[in-house]
């Protein structure tokens, strides 16, 4: 029966353990894949800037993978990892290799050359140059990587929902047999508070990681 | 794994998948058909619209913040709210079933690309070329197709080309609640257990995913005079204006910005 009400109070209360359990799990597998992402990005990043051939071949593959539909690509990973959250975790963790790899690059190209020249003149090895000059400078580029693969992660993350790993995911899937509204309106407005969530706490991070762009802005 | 690649090979051998309702042909010209058609009205719908914002100069910010949008709202409870919603479930002619639904949430989700690159692009038109422009006598409608247009080509068909990548992924999503199109091969293959059938609905929906993306790539190069006349005649400001967020995925807007190393 399609009931017709989109709010039900009794589901929230009586299903409110089901629903805690979905956004949990949704937060896990978000986070898992976009950090998994950033340290896979990172190597990648610095070996497109060092080397030009590899750049056109790393962004090429990622720009490649990032174009094949999600339901698809968890579906090729399945004789991989099976019905795991690996499967999910791995799918997302290559969609945002497309945006963080971009990204990071963008940030390192843009540290301005001048500053580059006054850190190797004060002696700077390249570890160095990297760490307290190059990277903290591509941070603002790197973060608003961070932003938009982590919001499009968690969009893509209820997709899981086919290999019984999408958090909220599980949920619209099961109301599709149901037909239950108050369930599909609760996850995907769920969804949506948690992407814009995740969004306010990277802007909060990445407004302490540089402290020396807050004066500007104000 | 080598057993899982000789049900696939058996799969695409096997004729009774290609045929029918449930088969292969069916489903992708139910695919082709949803993605152009899709891709079709948000053109119509989006392209007018963010040209005339961004010549005028005006809705910046509703331009740029839609991607952000279309970025948060899961693909997937959008296509359920519309199905379970008033739009129903119906068959729709060749679209299939919950032909509407999918249409409007492809629609939906074709818009952003389009309208955010537009918008873009026309406001990245150099502001001293439309100066000189007007300064020649040129008024609005002149200006916008001689000038503005040519100009913001290369960002508007690339945005067109993002929305037909996010259109297939979106139309394949459509199989989780039971809609038409190729995902059906993949969320079938699932129910019945059976990993070759998954991966060969998969392989289809990547390689033409691949496919389009090529031929699109493929038509950019074609349309676009302008960013060719830019690579001989050495990098003009492209970079400033960074009011728009990075849209994703474009190599011609990597191979624009690497001049600014030098």
């Amino acid at each position: 029966m399609v009931r017709n009400e989109w709010i039900c109070g009794e589901f929230l209360s009586s299903r409110s353990e089901q629903l805690t359990d979905a956004v949990a799990q949704h937060v896990w597998i978000t986070v898992v894949s976009v950090l998994i992402g950033l340290v896979v990005a990172l190597p990648l990043a610095l070996l497109a800037r060092r080397f030009a051939r590899l750049e056109w071949l790393i962004i090429g593959t990622t720009t490649a993978l990032y174009t094949v539909p999600s339901l698809a690509l968890f579906a090729l990973l399945l004789p991989l990892t099976g019905l795991t959250p690996t499967t999910v975790i791995t799918g997302l963790v290559l969609y945002s290799l497309t945006i963080l790899v971009r990204n990071i690059v963008e940030g390192l190209n843009a540290v301005p050359a001048d500053v580059v020249e006054a850190a190797r003149g004060m002696g700077y090895g390249a570890g160095r140059l990297l760490f307290t000059v190059e990277l903290p400078l591509a941070i603002p580029s790197v973060m608003a990587g961070l932003r938009i693969a982590t919001v499009s992660t968690v969009a893509l993350t209820t997709v899981g929902a086919i290999v019984n790993y999408g958090g909220l995911g599980n949920m619209l899937l099961e109301a599709v047999n149901t037909q239950f509204r108050p369930q599909v309106l609760t996850a995907s407005v769920l969804c949506v508070l948690l992407a814009v969530t995740f969004d306010l706490v990277i802007v909060g991070a990445q407004r302490v990681m540089t402290p020396w762009s807050r004066g500007r802005a104000a | 794994m080598l057993e899982v690649l000789r049900g696939v090979v058996a799969w695409f051998q096997d004729p009774a998948n290609w045929r029918g309702e449930e088969g292969l042909v069916n489903r992708l010209v139910e695919h082709l058909l949803l993605t152009g058609t899709a891709t079709l009205f948000a053109v119509l719908v989006g392209l007018p619209l963010a040209i005339w914002l961004g010549h005028i100069g005006k809705g910046g910010l509703l331009a740029v913040n839609v991607s952000n949008i279309g970025r948060a709202v899961p693909t997937f409870a959008v296509l359920l709210l519309l199905s379970v919603g008033p739009v129903g479930t119906d068959d729709l002619g060749p679209y299939g079933r919950a032909g509407l639904a999918t249409l409007i949430a492809l629609v939906l989700f074709a818009l952003p690309p389009i309208i955010t690159n537009a918008y873009v692009g026309m406001r990245e038109v150099d502001a001293d070329t439309v100066q000189a422009a007007r300064g020649m006598g040129m008024r609005g409608g002149q200006l916008l197709r001689s000038v503005e247009l040519p100009l913001a080509l290369p960002l508007i068909v690339t945005g067109v080309r993002l929305a037909v990548v996010q259109v297939w992924a979106t139309a394949t999503i459509a199989a989780l609640v039971a809609g038409p199109g190729l995902g059906r091969i993949i969320t079938l293959g699932f129910r019945r257990q059976d990993v070759a059938e998954v991966v060969a609905g998969a392989l289809v929906v990547a390689v033409f995913a691949l496919l389009l993306e090529g031929l699109m790539v493929l038509a950019q190069r074609l349309l676009d005079p302008v960013a060719r006349a830019r690579r001989t005649s050495g990098p003009t400001s492209s970079s400033g204006e960074a009011g728009g967020p990075p849209t994703g995925a474009t190599a011609d807007e990597e191979s624009a910005r690497q001049p600014a190393e030098a």
